[in-house]
């Protein structure tokens, strides 16, 4: 799932690091605001212990082997946030020193792993073992279908980073500059390996490891929920950090749609034939007049958005004007984010 | 790990899982001491200053993704050979740490290209008959080249620096304190952790009579997990009490001792000038 240089377009990379860096900050001024000092050697001895632990490789039925991510049980000892740093720094580490990552692509590897993948993996595990005794079996259940959960999360959206390429980047003749496979061969060949194997292996480590927490370190295992308690607070805000991130990750997304969305029609593809047709079936084969309406007609030269379509006017690529816009368009709701936090923080309501 | 360089490291070995995962972790202790022992020598990247150095990493990179031709790609490839026989980095070692791993990931991604890529028909398969298509083996070309280059100069940049020299160039760019401290402790528990794994797995091999089930090789990967991660948290407890009694108070300090001269600028312009010569050559 480490994706190397060269995979991605620098476009894509930007993308990437653009989204991963409110994840870094957040996770960073989060964590540090729980653990004030003690935060430097714990954040560094997990970061190699998510580092060591991917070269544990574990054998699985069938003859094979496979290695986790480590991301569930950090996660599930220390929280989400602390997850997200270490299992970032352990990439970064992984990238300079064997190259196992690009450092183009460090910011997708991240945002795949370290961020979804944390995330993913803390939320199903709150979610699937809430009120459950730290002793009771559930936990186990719980964080082998966490881990599971999480990594398949991840993979999904490394396969979805690669079947983007082909279509947004290329050259005249159609040849893919970066990842040349599309969404319909990208998905399935990521998600085979990793809903089998790979997913097999976070699955079994993370449930094993809770297991054994509970036999040995059950303090290990309630630590987490002390470390979340002082964030309670901020829970509100941080459903919206989600909601943001999940709108972001699936931008790209917006490129797979076809054909214009119903009733966003422009007066021109009333004139242009193709685009008739399209209404015309888009509507159950409804009677569509010659013209566009007089007032959509007249209404519709009065603003003139500088993005029209997702492509600025300067920039003469359709995709890479698209994943441009994604990038301004993140940045502005970050933005005003931000101002409305600070609005509130200054008239003194809970943020 | 099993993609890139631990492909052509430990996972080839046999034997029970202790012997083997005692095998993998020291390969991957031998591969980060080879690049500090290797950083020591003097050569012409040695010689360079360690943010120039980082800052042309960065320009070739960009370099290597901007570029469209494969030809650009060998020509950028052809720089990392000269430059690490100027270093004295052999191009076994270029071999052995970059391109063949790299080879052995990136290509087992990139052969299904050649098929896949819809385009015009170059040859088919003598037994098989699937059709290679131009686009496909130009994609491919790229895909690995530039995954080739990349690799390149980020082991010419590892091999030719000691890891404090990163770490301080990091921190005189601009890069925040804190992250440096996590970067440079990180590297450090790495290997700490490594040699306890593998003491660890050490000591259960000695004490095994015949290879383990594939029952009990997961019991004993949960297991050995589970006493790392205590053991991890104990040091990080043990470390932070250490910090705490020699003074530490959440801020960091460097010793900083990195001096430009002109050859530095010089490298710095050719590097940065790569990616601005292929946009201009491809446009």
């Amino acid at each position: 799932m480490h994706i190397p240089d060269g995979y991605l377009s620098p476009s894509t990379c930007a993308l990437a690091y653009a989204v991963a860096l409110p994840f870094w900050l957040l996770a960073y001024r989060r964590a540090k605001a729980l653990l004030h000092t003690r935060l430097v050697p714990l954040f560094a001895v997990f970061s190699a212990f998510c580092f060591v632990i991917m070269m544990f490789n574990l054998p699985l039925p069938g003859g094979t082997s496979g290695h986790a991510v480590g991301m569930t049980i950090v996660s599930i000892v220390l929280g989400p946030w602390a997850s997200i740093i270490a299992v970032s720094l352990a990439l970064l580490i992984q990238a300079l020193f064997f190259g196992d990552g690009g450092i183009s692509s460090f910011g997708a590897n991240s945002l795949n792993m370290a961020v979804v993948g944390s995330l993913v993996a803390w939320s199903s595990y709150r979610l699937l073992a809430a009120g459950a005794d730290i002793s009771a079996r559930r936990r186990v259940v719980a964080a082998g279908l966490a881990g599971y959960l999480a990594i398949n999360a991840a993979a999904l959206l490394t396969a979805i980073e690669f079947g983007v390429q082909p279509m947004l980047f290329h050259d005249a003749s159609g040849t893919p500059l970066y990842a040349p496979y599309p969404l319909s061969v990208a998905i399935p060949a990521m998600m085979i390996g990793h809903l089998s194997f790979a997913g097999l292996a976070e699955m079994l480590l993370s449930a094993g490891l809770v297991a054994y927490l509970q036999r040995s370190h059950p303090s290990l295992l309630a630590g987490e929920a002390t470390m979340s308690a002082a964030a309670g607070s901020r829970r509100s805000a941080r459903q919206l950090w989600y909601g943001l991130a999940g709108l972001m990750i699936l931008s790209p997304l917006g490129l797979l749609a076809a054909g214009t969305a119903w009733g966003e029609w422009a007066a021109e593809d009333f004139a242009n034939p193709a685009s008739r047709l399209e209404i015309i079936q888009a509507s159950g084969q409804h009677v569509l007049p010659q013209a566009a309406p007089e007032g959509l007609a007249r209404l519709a030269g009065l603003w003139s958005a500088p993005f029209p379509d997702y492509a600025p006017a300067f920039i003469h690529s359709a995709g890479f004007g698209y994943v441009l816009s994604a990038v301004f368009g993140a940045g502005l709701i970050l933005l005003s984010l931000l101002l409305l936090s600070q609005l509130a923080g200054k008239r003194g309501l809970p943020q | 790990m099993s993609e890139q360089s631990f492909i052509a490291g430990g996972h080839r070995h046999r034997g029970n899982i202790a012997e083997r995962m005692v095998h993998g972790l020291q390969q991957v202790m031998e591969h980060a001491l080879d690049a500090e022992a290797q950083s020591a020598r003097q050569g012409l990247l040695q010689q360079l200053d360690p943010r120039i150095k980082l800052l042309s990493l960065l320009a070739v990179l960009s370099a290597a993704l901007l570029a469209r031709q494969p030809g650009s790609l060998l020509l950028l490839l052809g720089l990392a050979v000269l430059l690490g026989q100027c270093s004295q980095i052999s191009l076994r070692q270029l071999y052995r740490q970059a391109w063949l791993s790299v080879l052995l990931f990136s290509g087992v991604l990139a052969v299904p290209a050649l098929f896949l890529v819809p385009g015009e028909t170059l040859f088919s398969l003598p037994l098989l008959g699937w059709p290679v298509s131009r686009q496909g083996l130009y994609s491919a070309a790229l895909l690995l080249g530039r995954a080739e280059v990349a690799a390149s100069f980020a082991l010419l940049l590892m091999l030719s620096t000691p890891w404090t020299h990163v770490l301080k160039a990091m921190r005189s760019l601009g890069v925040p304190v804190l992250l440096v401290a996590l970067l440079g402790m990180t590297h450090r528990y790495v290997f700490v952790l490594l040699q306890t794994a593998s003491q660890m797995f050490e000591a259960r091999r000695s004490r095994m009579l015949a290879p383990a089930s594939g029952r009990m090789a997961r019991q004993l990967i949960a297991s050995s997990s589970g006493v790392l991660l205590g053991k991890a948290f104990q040091l990080s407890s043990d470390v932070h009490l250490a910090m705490v009694s020699r003074g530490y108070r959440g801020d960091i300090y460097l010793l900083h001792s990195f001096h430009t001269r002109k050859r530095d600028w010089c490298a710095l312009l050719l590097a940065v000038a790569l990616p601005f010569l292929i946009v201009w050559t491809h446009a």
